[in-house]
């Protein structure tokens, strides 16, 4: 659990992160959104001292993090940032092994994290560990950067725009990559975007961020449903309320019994999922499936519709 | 290369750079191969490449002559053109002996015979397109110092068969053979001595000009206005501190500290390294990705350990590319050290000066320019072989 306490930052006269708290709790994703200068970056890096508060403190915990040395400190938590920072001198394998060496682990046990960090991203141990950074692709660079970021098993990972230097399908592929890490280990998240789509997708919760002061952190819905400012309103733009509410909510949440005829739905699909899919097909009802394929009820356009509309 | 099958009647390739090379030698084929003195300081007397080498090697290095002329003027192959220029450089370094020996008559130990300006205008002309073929070749590293050692082997071949033993040059050598060798070993000691002090001291200063942001302008502003100042100023300037450190500070004299000789040499050889060294450290570290330093930091690197494990290792082509220059600077600096007494290969080039005998300085100079171009091309070797060689075998 992270706790962030009236945590300022001032560079002369200027607030660029104005008494900002907030509570992280264990195997949370907070996405921090906000415009650019909003004090996003500052923010996350005052969590592991690459950047020093003015005032305020974090614990994680419930130790603040000023008890240690801030190199210490910064090895237990992993780091990625936007455009990776890979070395460039070092092979994709020493990359990843970075953090384990700092912490003096034994060589077999880094050689088999780095295998095993490289598989689960997908890249062959045999065939990338000694690689160049600079033989690899945007993606793959990104993907390196989170399973360096991941090496010595933190419980806490901080990424700065991870995601925005790739094309929207590697990107959506890197976000299910990093949703899917999350639930393996555990891991607790503090992801920045200026993005409110990528925050609303990944995010447990969000905080948005305007000129240093943190105006709202609530869960996607609560922030779609109830925006605090007109500020955070705007941020969420008015097109799509309705769809980012339903794209929120599991079908199989909302299934009724009974049947319906067609191509089914499945209960793991969201409700934008399912209204897509009835409007589409011009039907008012469609049959829901569970992951197995076994029919479990029926979706309907009347559920859709209530549960699109602004609630009381 | 397009074929261009339109055109027809197939013409002949003209290669730029060979006209240029073409230009000069023939020039130089125009200029006495060689010249003769009866001793060796009154005015020589020319000798065309007819008169200078027996009729039938005359017309042998005419011909050589001509077809590496057509080789470097038309549009051939890379291999044969770093061929063709290497055999002229041979046939031209052998006919130079020979002409010394058919020149000088038989048992005179006075007369001295000299390369010249055709001869050297030849050789430039073929070291050039020597020079340029071999770059275009884009040989790896270590196979160019090879070349290096292969060239260098076929050089002291020939001194050693005796084949340049009637040229002024070695007449010279003949008669200090022992001075040569030891002015030869200051000269690279105080070309090294220095580079490595500059080394030592230049680096971490770099490091801390790169770290300490107000340093930074004031140290390369001082080093930059050291270099300014004429290397003979330089050496002269600090005869009177040294000398005066020599008489005050106990001991400083016992270890070699005088207003003259090597020590002020080396001093003032230190100080022109310093800049480079320095300005190749800043610029080399802040070249490094901001983004790998800042993940260096992320991660938990505490400042030694991203200095040594991130920063200087992207930072040292850059590096080592200071050390170079500072290397090929001082083995031509040094020349200079003789002035003051220092010592090296400048001792023969002033007292060549001095007593109007060329051939002296060309004994003193020959070897700088030599050890110079050898140093330029090991460093430049090594410099692209840590720049691309990141990665582990
Ligand atoms: N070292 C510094 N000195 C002075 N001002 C700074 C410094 N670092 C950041 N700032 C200012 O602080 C403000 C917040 O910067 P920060 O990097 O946290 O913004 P951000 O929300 O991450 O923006 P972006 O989306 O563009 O990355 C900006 O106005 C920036 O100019
Ligand atoms: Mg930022």
């Amino acid at each position: 659990m992270i706790e962030i306490d009236a945590l300022t930052k001032d560079y002369l006269d200027l607030t660029v992160v104005d008494h900002v708290s907030m509570r992280i709790d264990d195997g949370d994703i907070a996405v921090i959104v906000g415009t650019s200068g909003s004090g996003k970056t500052t923010l996350l890096r005052m969590i592991n001292r690459l950047i020093e508060p003015t005032s305020g403190s974090v614990k994680i915990d419930g130790k603040d993090t000023r008890s240690v040395p801030a190199h210490l400190l910064r090895r237990e938590i992993g780091y990625a940032i936007q455009g990776h920072g890979l070395f460039p001198h070092r092979t994709v394998g020493q990359n990843i092994a970075t953090v384990p060496v700092l912490m003096g682990w034994e060589k077999p046990r880094i050689a088999a994290r780095v295998e095993e960090l490289l598989e689960l991203f997908q890249l062959p141990a045999d065939q990338f560990r000694d690689r160049l950074p600079s033989e690899l692709s945007g993606g793959q660079q990104q993907r390196v950067g989170v399973a360096r970021a991941l090496a010595a098993e933190p419980k806490l990972l901080l990424m700065d725009e991870p995601f925005g230097a790739l094309d929207p399908i590697i990107r959506a592929k890197a976000q299910a990559d990093l949703v899917g890490i999350q639930k393996r280990f555990g891991t607790t998240i503090v992801l920045v975007t200026h993005d409110m789509e990528e925050a609303i997708h990944l995010g447990t919760r969000i905080a948005v961020m305007d000129q240093g002061k943190l105006l709202q952190y609530a869960t996607p819905a609560e922030i779609v449903v109830k925006p605090a400012t007109d500020f955070v309103g705007e941020l969420l733009g008015s097109g799509d309320r309705a769809f980012r509410l339903l794209g929120l909510r599991r079908i199989g949440d909302f299934v009724e019994p009974g049947e319906a005829s067609g191509a089914p739905v499945s209960a793991e699909q969201t409700l934008r999922d399912g209204l897509e899919e009835a409007l589409w097909s011009g039907r008012a009802v469609l049959p829901v499936v569970d992951g197995a394929g076994k029919p479990v009820g029926r979706l309907t356009l009347a559920t859709l519709q209530r549960l699109g509309a602004r609630p009381q | 290369m397009s074929t261009v099958a339109a055109t027809g009647s197939p013409r002949i390739a003209v290669d730029k750079l060979g006209v240029l090379i073409a230009l000069i030698a023939a020039v130089a084929a125009l200029m006495p191969f060689a010249a003769f003195r009866a001793n060796r300081i009154v005015v020589g007397i020319s000798k065309g490449i007819f008169e200078a080498l027996p009729l039938w090697e005359a017309v042998l290095v005419a011909l050589a002559l001509v077809a590496a002329i057509l080789v470097a003027l038309l549009r051939t192959p890379r291999l044969w053109r770093l061929f063709a220029s290497l055999a002229m450089l041979a046939v031209l370094f052998v006919a130079i002996g020979h002409s010394a020996s058919f020149l000088t008559p038989e048992g005179d130990r006075l007369a001295r015979v000299s390369p010249g300006a055709g001869f050297w205008l030849a050789v430039f002309a073929f070291a050039l397109l020597a020079a340029d073929s071999f770059t275009r070749l884009k040989l790896a590293p270590w196979l160019r110092i090879v070349t290096l050692l292969l060239v260098a082997g076929a050089i002291a071949l020939l001194l050693w068969s005796g084949a340049w033993n009637d040229l002024s040059i070695l007449r010279e050598y003949a008669n200090r053979a022992e001075a040569f060798w030891r002015e030869g070993q200051t000269h690279i000691a105080l070309a090294l001595g220095s580079l490595a002090a500059a080394t030592v001291v230049g680096i971490p200063l770099g490091v801390v000009c790169h770290r300490v942001d107000g340093l930074r302008a004031v140290v390369l502003n001082v080093l930059n206005a050291l270099q300014t100042i004429p290397s003979i100023a330089l050496f002269g300037l600090l005869i009177a501190p040294l000398a005066w450190v020599a008489a005050n500070v106990p001991g400083a004299s016992a270890i070699g500290i005088s207003g003259i000789g090597a020590a002020p040499a080396m001093v003032a050889l230190f100080a022109y390294s310093l800049l480079p060294v320095v300005a190749n450290t800043v610029v080399g570290l802040e070249g490094v990705p901001p983004a790998a330093t800042d993940a260096a930091r992320g991660m938990g690197m505490t400042n030694w350990q991203r200095l040594a494990k991130v920063e200087f290792p992207l930072a040292f082509p850059v590096i080592l590319t200071g050390i170079r220059i500072v290397l090929v600077q001082n083995i031509g600096l040094a020349t200079i050290a003789a002035l003051i007494g220092g010592g090296g290969f400048g001792v023969f080039v002033f007292q060549g000066v001095g007593q109007t005998a060329m051939d002296l300085v060309l004994l003193g100079a020959v070897p700088t320019v030599a050890l110079a171009f050898a140093a330029a091309v090991i460093l430049d070797a090594i410099v692209e072989m840590v720049s691309t060689g990141a990665r582990p075998a």
